[in-house]
């Protein structure tokens, strides 16, 4: 055994660790109710003294900046709402797991949150794929999952557990098409997706229905991937196509890219998006080519509504920067969560299952949210423009 | 087509700035360096921080990131390399794995995972009598990045062809054990060898980071894989070869995404959307004809 | 006769039995938790081994082994959700359908077996032209080409992902399926066969002058790593329920290589190493609420411990396994 020794130790390191977790711990202490950096411990519902939420996000890997964004969100929610002295009661407390953007390692952290942390509800995560992955391990265990920003229509399909806050693919892309038509009089568009990306191809598919259906006409499609940084070649096809708009539902990272060199390359359309579009970086990094770029959103940060406006400046104070689309899902998403287990007024799965099923009229920094009976968000959608490098409030879409 | 054209190369030349750096390691040491991608994204963001918040002059801050990415060189090297300079060739490459995960994940835990905003200091307008008389469009940030990439492979080779260094990372790469009996310090030069290869690891993250507007920690994790391929492409070993590979690769990409093949009305097969697919499809195909590379060696088999 | 044989029995009968205990036992003292990632051990063990033929014996250095894994993942799970659920419904609920569903899956694991084979037999072929680092770019770009087939193949779910397996197998089941792995590779490593692959590994030229027919069993490594790779993708998909083309990208295949390389070859370590690594990160999830931290290191000490295990372990990985081990360099 003396030849496989560091390997011995490496799989002790694992195992130990791993029999450790499975030892329920010592009680947590109720007097820290610091959320997110917070200790772990054992408490089952209704027995701890504190409100114990899970969270699973892509910490790091590539879409970590989403992931990022969304923790910071959630952490200050956790904050705010423990200040104001928890819920029923009890300090939350918010664990944060990291999933590596991989659909294995969701599901592995959803699975550990359930059965380790005993959590009354997990939130997470961004990329579809991930919610996808770590659906039936809640919907098994009759665990509430709340996801804040995944849009495939396809995550609260898997079961009665599974609850979104955000919107489904179809809303986005049918708003942008319609937007498009009726106020841009656009008659020709070309459609440009990230290939890796249910949410960039949702969006895609929908917009590209709803737009030839109101009589327009799709002139092209390309794809991209979201490690590229070169968009020259797709973007030089478009220009020749002459289209009135671009179709890009991408995030922010990506798009700013492709706005500067549309712009370099002289390609005149105005360019679409979706909520990806929101993001303090567009502009920093697009600089003037993100200018007249519209896109759909939740909602506007120039809304006069007390909620948008405390969480934008608490946002911005925290962590000095602005918080993106992500951060005000996830936000919302804990604050929904919490409401939930308020009404149903004990720590239970079940009845926070049922509480959640019954919001309606949530007064969210992403709009009024009420849940349907496909247990999704309905809301209305704000229409925001890039002006003088700042986002600036269109028009509000309400759902059908 | 003219477009397509000045895209391609654009994009091979952007290629080549992390190939070339990336060869000259892999000829020496033979170690499929996966951390070089990361070196390149450190020297990225120390010519940010040079850029933006000791704000100085463009020339001067490659300078700098050449210098805080060589330093990293050196250190990677002694560290994690060196003390595997006897086992196996692929202990090193686990290093080199661990070291790259290492470094993109204290980039994200000390930097964040969100983009940053690079200045723009080269002008990225196009040039305006290009884009009047021809109808392309090429912005001055394409010509300078070609130059650097020109500038850089003649400077590899008149280091490697006609410098006393370069004769012995030759004679190291040719046989190492051989090149120390010779009296040729094979630490040193493998050392130099890394710090050279770092050193245009971190200009080139310089000028991509300027040429795309932006940095992040994980910037380094494609360009370090088309840096591999476009190596090996060329013949491992080979600095002209690399170039050669990094061009193709570019010419390919571009390429296989300027086609749109209409098989019939319901099936349109756009060539971005596969362009990964049939760009490995089209690298794999041209190894299969020349299976030492482009300007590779054909390894003569000892019998 | 009887005799002969009898330790053998004694031995199979003895591992038989320890796996039904584990069968009956684990679901009662582990929660899904632990019980899920013991499964993700047995599919990395599974794979390394399998991968550890192709790289570690017959030296051929692949880098495109996930690419194998979600041949097998995705055929099996398409053959599932589309004809297999329907197959089995009529006898839900009835004393015969967890037989029937062993046997379904023991199927469907030759079946995605088979697909991945053909993969590994397309992947052969180039290896018989390309050597070293040039034959790892294939593999790597095959490995990409599945990948990117995959997420543009709607059937299957495209970039949303394949979801809806139903799961049917278990942990006792990726036990005993990398068990029989293991003791197949274990047999095949020692047999003629293994040997004539080691020596490919060590002196190509000189193995094919004994008589060794080199492009036969070169491809036969590819075309056998693949089969097996393909059974732990079935089993993988019919466990986690949701398969998505992440899941199998670049990555995956390095992980995996770098098991093999940890291990250095040698089957019992490569089998401690993909306990390791599957292991490790989980573990250190623990790191960040014991020591109370604000951030999460758990990725940044992983890789820190790798670099550590290869230092110490340096003597013990891999031989390097290439042609022109000398010659080649740099050249102006």
């Amino acid at each position: 055994m003396c030849r496989s020794g560091v390997l011995t130790a490496l799989c002790g390191v694992g195992v130990g660790a791993l029999l450790l977790a499975g030892c329920p711990g010592p009680q947590p202490d109720t007097e820290s109710p610091s959320a997110g950096a917070g200790a772990k411990g054992e408490p089952a519902p209704a027995a701890g003294g504190k409100i114990v939420l899970g969270s699973y996000m892509c910490n790091t890997g590539p879409f970590a900046t989403f992931g990022q964004s969304s923790t910071k969100a959630m952490e200050m929610a956790v904050e705010e709402l423990n200040a104001k002295g928890g819920v029923l009661g009890k300090p939350i407390e918010l664990i944060v797991e990291d999933d590596q953007c991989k659909p294995e390692e969701a599901a592995n952290a959803a699975q550990k949150l359930i059965q380790q942390d005993n959590v009354l509800c997990v939130l997470g995560e961004v990329a579809s794929s991930n919610s996808l992955a770590a659906a039936p391990i809640c919907q098994d265990a009759q665990t509430p999952m709340v996801t804040p920003s995944s849009t495939n229509p396809a995550v609260t399909q898997t079961g009665d557990y599974i609850f979104r806050i955000c919107f489904t693919d179809d809303f986005q892309g049918v708003v942008m098409s319609k937007y498009a038509v009726e106020e841009l009089k656009a008659k020709t568009a070309v459609v440009f997706s990230d290939v890796a990306s249910d949410y960039s191809k949702g969006l895609s598919k929908v917009f590209r229905e709803t737009f030839t259906a109101a009589g327009g006409e799709i002139l092209g499609e390309e794809s991209y991937n979201q490690s590229d940084r070169d968009f020259r070649a797709q973007l030089t096809k478009f220009k020749g196509l002459s289209p009135d708009v671009v179709y890009v539902p991408g995030y922010y990272g990506e798009v700013a890219l492709i706005l500067s060199q549309a712009r370099q390359l002289g390609l005149k359309a105005v360019f679409l998006g979706g909520d990806g579009f929101d993001s303090p970086k567009l502009v920093e990094i697009a600089g003037k080519a993100a200018e007249g770029a519209l896109f759909s959103n939740h909602y506007s940060k120039d809304d006069p509504n007390p909620v948008v406006q405390q969480f934008v400046a608490s946002f911005q104070a925290k962590y000095n920067e602005a918080p993106d689309a992500l951060a005000a899902c996830a936000y919302d998403a804990v604050r929904i969560v919490a409401q939930a287990i308020e009404t149903a007024g004990v720590e239970d799965r079940t009845a926070l299952r049922d509480a959640l099923a019954g919001i309606t009229d949530f007064d969210g920094v992403t709009g009024k949210i009420t849940i349907d009976e496909n247990r999704n968000a309905r809301k209305s959608a704000t229409i925001l423009t890039i002006k003088g490098g700042k986002q600036t409030f269109v028009k509000t879409m309400a759902p059908e | 087509m003219s477009q397509q054209l000045i895209n391609a190369i654009s994009l091979g030349a952007v290629y080549a700035l992390i190939a070339l750096g990336y060869t000259m390691v892999y000829g020496v040491l033979r170690l499929i360096n996966f951390a070089h991608g990361e070196v390149f994204m450190v020297g990225s963001f120390i010519g940010l921080a040079a850029l933006s918040v000791f704000h100085l002059p463009f020339a001067l801050a490659v300078l700098v990131a050449m210098v805080g990415a060589a330093l990293l060189g050196a250190v990677i090297e002694r560290g994690a390399y060196r003390p595997l300079r006897s086992a196996p060739r692929l202990a090193a490459l686990i290093t080199a794995i661990g070291v790259s995960l290492l470094l993109q994940n204290l980039g994200m835990l000390i930097l964040g995972a969100a983009p940053r905003a690079y200045p723009p200091a080269i002008d990225p307008a196009p040039i305006a009598w290009l884009e009047e008389r021809a109808g392309v469009v090429v912005t001055r940030q394409q010509v300078v990045i070609l130059a650097a990439t020109a500038a850089i492979l003649a400077g590899l080779s008149l280091i490697v062809s006609r410098t006393k260094i370069g004769k012995a990372m030759r004679a190291v790469s040719e046989d190492r054990q051989a090149a120390q009996l010779m009296g040729i310090n094979v630490d040193r030069v493998i050392a130099f060898t890394f710090c050279l290869g770092s050193a245009i690891a971190g200009a080139g993250g310089v000028f991509y980071g300027v040429y795309y507007g932006t940095a992040d920690p994980l910037m380094g994790l494609m360009p370090g894989i088309k840096a591999f391929v476009a190596a090996v492409l060329g013949g491992i070993g080979s600095v002209p070869g690399a170039m050669l590979g990094a061009l193709l690769m570019g010419l390919v990409e571009t390429g296989v995404s300027s086609v749109t093949l209409r098989v019939s009305p319901s099936l349109v097969l756009t060539g971005s959307t596969l362009r990964d697919a049939v760009a490995f499809a089209v690298l794999i195909a041209i190894l299969l004809l020349r299976p030492a590379g482009l300007l590779g060696r054909p390894g003569r088999e000892k019998v | 006769m009887w005799a002969h044989y009898l330790p053998r029995l004694v031995l199979y009968v003895a591992i038989g039995s320890v796996l039904v205990g584990l069968d009956v036992g684990l679901p009662r003292l582990l929660n899904a938790y632990l019980v899920q990632i013991l499964v993700f051990v047995a599919c990395n063990i599974v794979l390394a081994t399998s991968l550890n033929l192709i790289n570690g014996i017959a030296g051929q250095f692949s880098i495109g082994h996930a690419g194998f894994m979600a041949i097998g993942a995705y055929a099996t799970a398409w053959l599932s959700t589309t004809h297999g659920q329907r197959l089995l419904a009529p006898y839900e609920g009835q004393r015969l359908e967890p037989l029937l569903i062993v046997a379904y899956l023991v199927v469907l694991m030759f079946l995605g077996g088979l697909a991945a084979a053909l993969g590994g037999l397309l992947i052969g072929l180039p290896s018989l032209r390309l050597r070293g680092d040039y034959l790892a770019i294939a593999t790597l770009g095959f490995g990409e080409i599945i990948r990117v087939l995959l997420l543009n193949l709607e059937p299957v779910g495209g970039a949303t992902g394949l979801r809806g397996i139903p799961q049917y197998s278990s942990l006792f089941l990726v036990l005993v399926a990398a068990v029989v792995t293991v003791a197949a590779l274990h047999n095949l490593g020692n047999s003629v066969h293994g040997r004539s692959l080691l020596a490919i590994r060590e002196d190509e030229t000189a193995a094919e002058a004994l008589g060794i027919d080199c492009a036969h069993y070169k491809t036969s490594a590819f075309v056998i790593g693949a089969f097996f790779a393909g059974v732990a993708g079935c089993l993988y998909a019919h466990y986690t329920q949701f398969i998505h083309p992440r899941s199998f990208d670049f990555m995956k295949s390095i992980e995996l290589v770098l098991i093999v390389v940890l291990g250095g070859g040698n089957l019992r370590s490569v089998i401690l190493a993909a306990v390791a690594i599957t292991l490790l990160p989980e573990g250190l999830r623990l790191v960040k609420g014991a020591l109370h931290l604000p951030f999460d290191p758990r990725m940044a000490i992983y890789s820190a411990l790798l670099i550590a295990a290869m230092l110490v372990r340096r003597e013990r990985v891999l031989q390097a396994v290439l042609p022109g081990r000398k010659g080649g360099g740099l050249r102006e």
